[in-house]
């Protein structure tokens, strides 16, 4: 089987020119891959570069040097760490989800339409979208008077829920999550829980950070320990 | 946000190595990049950077000193628009382009009516049906959020949020394929300046616009564009995907940008 994500030589450093050019190495020769209908977690102790990991696998961190290739459902596989800005934005529209941590809130968009969005972009309809992020809201137990008002002054469990439902709608078929359970309590966590495992019935690939150990081992397969790829064990 | 965007497809706008020059002092530098159908491509910097200077030169409002911009006409063909004709180049502004000024005034007429101003644009493509015409200005005026009771008032008696949705209808009534954007939120309040970008943001994106937005304003990139281009001294310093710019800045000097945004 190939591997729906194949990272490979993955190196990240941060040149802090504003605090006198000091260069931070975070990873060094990062290599793993994931399979279709599997979750992998990233362990490590914080600052050993998960985040990182998920950021540039996402596109939205610079690579310095290694490939980051994702198997496209329609098209040749496709290397994030060079891909231009519009094949990147184009993979994120077919192929690739991301759930972060916190929801970056779009002024004046009501929560049930901002799920709805990623499904949208991805050629649905508007009204099967919106029946769909009705569905996924209702699931996750936000209060239905919150569906129609902009999340920013949600509560963060709230604010993660809107997160998790818009990532979890397009049914990418690979989605990032970073620690998509943090803020949640255990009833909403089972729910997500049982979301990733629907999903990898499905075939869809996760790659995760999970901090909370119990949830870990319910969802992952596999561990990829970030720690052997620290900067000082490659010297 | 995005807009659907196909990768396989043609650029509409291309410029190479764009420079202007006023007399000994550089207004821009080699400035090249494409821009697609249904892309937001955002220019950032500070006052004297040069970006208000790039936009006129693409929006065929200043003369190069040197380099090229070609446009994708609705026949397919790039051309040359230092070659274009003075009436070509008239019609590409009056029916292909749009251009959306910081200071309302400076893009609409103030002594004619609301309506009148989405309505002038529609009669200089063609369309001659009064009916008609009052129509689309009508419907315009409420896409806008502009009270459509309003619509034979003067711009005089509008707020500047007001003004400034109106000068974009008058814009947009045309279809444009490419819009051009000089600070369209700044002048505003915050809560108005946030009704305006989410406004701008779902018209691009059903109406697959290009657009080139000039901005001092990095929230206002980050909601509104696909790319940024970072000017500095007249130079593009860095470009790349909006979210990687913004969240993993690589050159100083947008370091320095990024880390100098206040926070509340």
């Amino acid at each position: 089987m190939q591997p729906r994500l194949a990272v490979s030589g993955l190196s990240k450093s941060f040149t802090m020119h504003l605090r006198g050019g000091i260069h931070i190495p975070v990873l060094s020769e990062a290599s793993f891959e994931v399979y279709p209908g599997e979750c992998v977690a990233l362990g490590g102790p914080s600052g050993a570069g998960k985040s990182s990991i998920l950021k540039m696998v996402y596109g939205n961190y610079a690579a310095d040097a290694g490939s980051i290739v994702i198997a496209r459902k329609e098209g040749g596989p496709v290397d994030i760490a060079i891909a231009d800005p519009r094949m990147v934005l184009s993979i994120r529209r077919s192929d690739l989800g991301y759930v972060s941590q916190f929801l970056r809130v779009v002024p004046r968009v009501a929560a049930r339409d901002l799920v709805a969005e990623p499904l949208v972009e991805r050629g649905a309809g508007r009204e099967e979208a919106l029946d769909k992020a009705d569905a996924l809201l209702h699931r996750l137990n936000l209060p239905e008077r919150l569906w129609h008002l902009p999340p920013a002054t949600f509560s963060g469990g709230e604010q993660q829920r809107v997160n998790i439902a818009r990532g979890f709608i397009a049914g990418h078929p690979l989605l990032l999550l970073d620690e998509p359970t943090a803020s949640l309590d255990a009833a909403n966590r089972d729910v997500v829980i049982s979301l990733i495992a629907e999903g990898k019935a499905a075939g869809t690939s996760f790659l995760g950070i999970f901090h909370d150990a119990p949830t870990r081992g319910r969802v992952a397969e596999r561990e990829v320990d970030v720690t052997a790829f620290s900067p000082k064990a490659a010297a | 946000m995005s807009a659907p965007i196909d990768p396989g497809e043609a650029p509409l706008l291309s410029v190479e190595r764009l420079t202007r020059f006023y007399g000994e002092r550089l207004g821009c530098r080699d400035v090249s990049f494409d821009l697609y159908p249904g892309e937001v491509l955002a220019v950032v910097g500070e006052s004297g950077s040069g970006k208000t200077t790039l936009l006129n030169c693409l929006a065929a409002r200043m003369k190069l000193s040197s380099g090229a911009v070609r446009y994708r006409m609705r026949d397919g063909e790039m051309r040359d628009l230092a070659a274009l004709g003075e009436a070509e180049r008239r019609f590409l502004m009056r029916t292909d382009w749009g251009f959306v000024h910081q200071n309302p005034a400076d893009g609409l007429r103030m002594n004619v009516s609301a309506g009148a101003n989405v309505g002038e644009r529609l009669m200089a493509i063609g369309e001659r049906n009064y009916g008609e015409i009052r129509g689309s200005a009508h419907d315009w005026l409420s896409r806008v959020e502009v009270p459509t009771d309003r619509i034979d008032d003067s711009p005089r008696a509008f707020s500047g949020g007001m003004r400034q949705r109106l000068q974009i209808a008058r814009n947009l009534v045309t279809a444009p394929r490419l819009v051009f954007m000089d600070e369209p939120t700044g002048g505003l309040d915050v809560s108005v300046q946030a009704r305006l970008l989410d406004l701008i943001r779902a018209l691009v994106a059903e109406l697959r616009m290009a657009a080139l937005v000039v901005t001092h304003d990095l929230a206002v990139a980050r909601l509104l564009s696909h790319r940024i281009m970072v000017m500095k001294e007249g130079r593009v310093v860095e470009e790349g995907l909006t979210d990687r710019v913004l969240d993993d800045p690589q050159r100083p000097y947008t370091q320095l940008l990024v880390s100098s945004i206040l926070q509340v």
